[in-house]
């Protein structure tokens, strides 16, 4: 049986229970109860009818759950509203689950915990264990974000871009524990782009996609990370970037920028390029201009002085970084890298190291450190 | 969504505000103070942001290779070690600001008199992940 499968028929089932008068917290725990129960029954005897059958064995749990509740009154009226059995309805309830799980009132973490659960249909166990926190803990944190949206009303419209951020930290938190969380978020911004026509999500897919085809090539056989320009470019995945390429090119067509699909843009450009000598570095910069007009974003800023020394030279980069605070994350290390291609290798290997001090992850931290120690090997055997 | 590791020392951190050493506390004051720190970590547990919680023994051991076919060399432990950790709470928040107020509110456990000890608590961020959407140069 195909989890990911069964998995996709978690928004649709839950948004059906919700409409025949569940209350959102209940219904999520039915879904997932429904869900643990399809892996144990259906390796054996597959339903003809998986999402009908979802349904069925979900809306049993939750009248379940409610009759063991004290609740007497709410759950006779509830059976009274039960519907006589029959297809399910013609209404889509994702993208309102989208909106609910990435509801504004709810903190970034919390938001991520419930979209996964209620929306991908991760058991708290494998969020808990993507995230690196306990079990208990990643159980607290959703049903309180069940309680925070619970006043919410579900047919409200709701931000897209709010979907959007909660999807791409899903996206950005890579693959660190047994859950692959950036093909996890893939998935569900899939889903979301084909429940609602928006430029922004279709940039984001393609973002993902195209980031996400360099995946292998990101990092040699130890572990360690391989920059893009060494990358051996054969080892990304083709059929990812042909993909992202034309999602990105479809929204762009509609004329309705945002910061996703100018930052696949970019994406776009690196993958388009053969070599890294090939990349069209004067195209990258014209999107990071555009990419600051549109975010204000500092780190844009940092990014764009990098393409600007590809593009005219490490001393212009350099004058574009000067403009810049240098508290801002990764600007040491960026100076370094400006500094070597400028050739002055004594600046850059002592920039590396004190970019390793400030590096906020091992990988980039172990990186810095040996791009220092490249250099400073460099003047001991002159 | 980043981890945070609270340090609290036996040695090695500047002096509390409320010093006193704990063996010359009420044995009440010593419940309230415990009271407090288990409720602490109960309350992160509800707000889910708690990951782990433990108290080490003040006396430790320093171990070392010495060389093949050699068991390790064992010594200490040193009186005169200047930074010494008591225990630590390992919290995942959504921020720096977040783990800032929560220390704060570890470091306001009662100590003498019942008063707040506030005690400095050491904050160090764990290395996170290496983010995807970040190329390295």
């Amino acid at each position: 049986m195909n989890e990911v499968l069964l998995r996709s028929l978690t928004p649709s089932v839950l948004g059906i229970l919700v409409r025949r008068g569940a209350d959102f917290a209940a219904a999520e725990d039915a879904v997932q109860d429904a869900l643990v129960e399809a892996v144990r029954v259906w390796p054996a005897d597959r339903p003809r009818d998986p999402k009908g059958w979802l349904v069925t064995v979900a809306w049993r749990r939750f009248l379940d759950a409610t009759r063991a509740d004290t609740a007497r009154r709410r759950r006779e009226d509830l059976v009274d509203e039960e519907p006589a059995p029959g297809p399910a309805p013609a209404v889509d309830d994702t993208l309102q689950l989208y909106f609910l799980c990435a509801h504004p009132s709810l903190t970034p973490s919390s938001a991520v915990a419930l979209t996964l659960r209620a929306v991908g249909g991760l058991t708290t166990r494998q969020i808990a264990q993507a995230y690196l926190v306990p079990e208990a803990t990643m159980a607290q944190r959703i049903s309180r974000a069940k309680r925070t949206v619970s006043g919410v009303r579900f047919d409200q419209p709701g931000d897209v871009a709010t979907v959007l951020r909660v999807l791409y930290l899903v996206f950005n938190e890579g693959y660190s524990g047994d859950v692959d969380l950036a093909a996890e978020a893939i998935r569900l911004t899939r889903q979301l782009a084909a429940a609602i026509d928006h430029p922004e999500v279709a940039g984001l897919l393609a973002l993902m996609l195209l980031h996400h085809a360099r995946r292998a090539a990101r990092t040699a056989p130890d572990g360690s990370l391989v920059p893009l320009a060494e990358q051996d470019r054969g080892r990304w995945d083709t059929g990812s970037i042909a993909e992202g390429v034309e999602i990105l090119q479809a929204a762009l067509a509609r004329d309705r920028l945002g910061e996703f699909q100018a930052q696949a843009a970019i994406a776009a450009l690196h993958a388009d390029a053969p070599t890294a000598e090939e990349t069209d570095w004067v195209q990258i910069v014209e999107w990071y201009d555009e990419l600051a007009r549109l975010t204000d974003s500092p780190v844009v800023r940092l990014n764009r002085a990098v393409a600007v020394g590809e593009a005219d030279g490490p001393r212009a980069g350099l004058a574009a970084l000067a403009a810049l605070d240098e508290s801002l994350p990764r600007h040491t290390a960026v100076a370094a890298y400006l500094h070597e291609r400028d050739g002055d290798l004594t600046m850059a290997a002592r920039l590396y190291a004190e970019a390793a001090q400030k590096a906020p992850n091992l990988a980039e931290r172990d990186h810095l450190t040996r791009q220092a120690a490249r250099l400073n090997a460099r003047g001991t055997r002159r | 969504m980043a981890k945070y590791l609270l340090l609290k020392h036996y040695r090695g951190a500047p002096a509390a505000v409320n010093d006193v050493p704990m063996d010359q506390w009420t044995p009440e004051e010593i419940s309230a103070h415990v009271q407090y720190m288990q409720d602490f970590a109960a309350r992160l547990e509800g707000t889910g942001e708690f990951v782990d919680g433990q108290a080490l023994a003040p006396e430790g051991t320093f171990v070392r290779y010495d060389g093949e076919g050699r068991p390790p060399v064992t010594d200490g432990p040193f009186a005169e070690t200047k930074d010494l950790i008591a225990g630590w709470m390992v919290i995942d928040v959504d921020s720096y600001e977040r783990a800032v107020e929560l220390a704060g509110e570890l470091s306001a456990a009662p100590g003498a008199g019942g008063k707040p000890i506030h005690e400095w608590l050491e904050l160090r961020p764990f290395l996170g992940a290496q983010p995807t959407i970040t190329e390295c140069h």
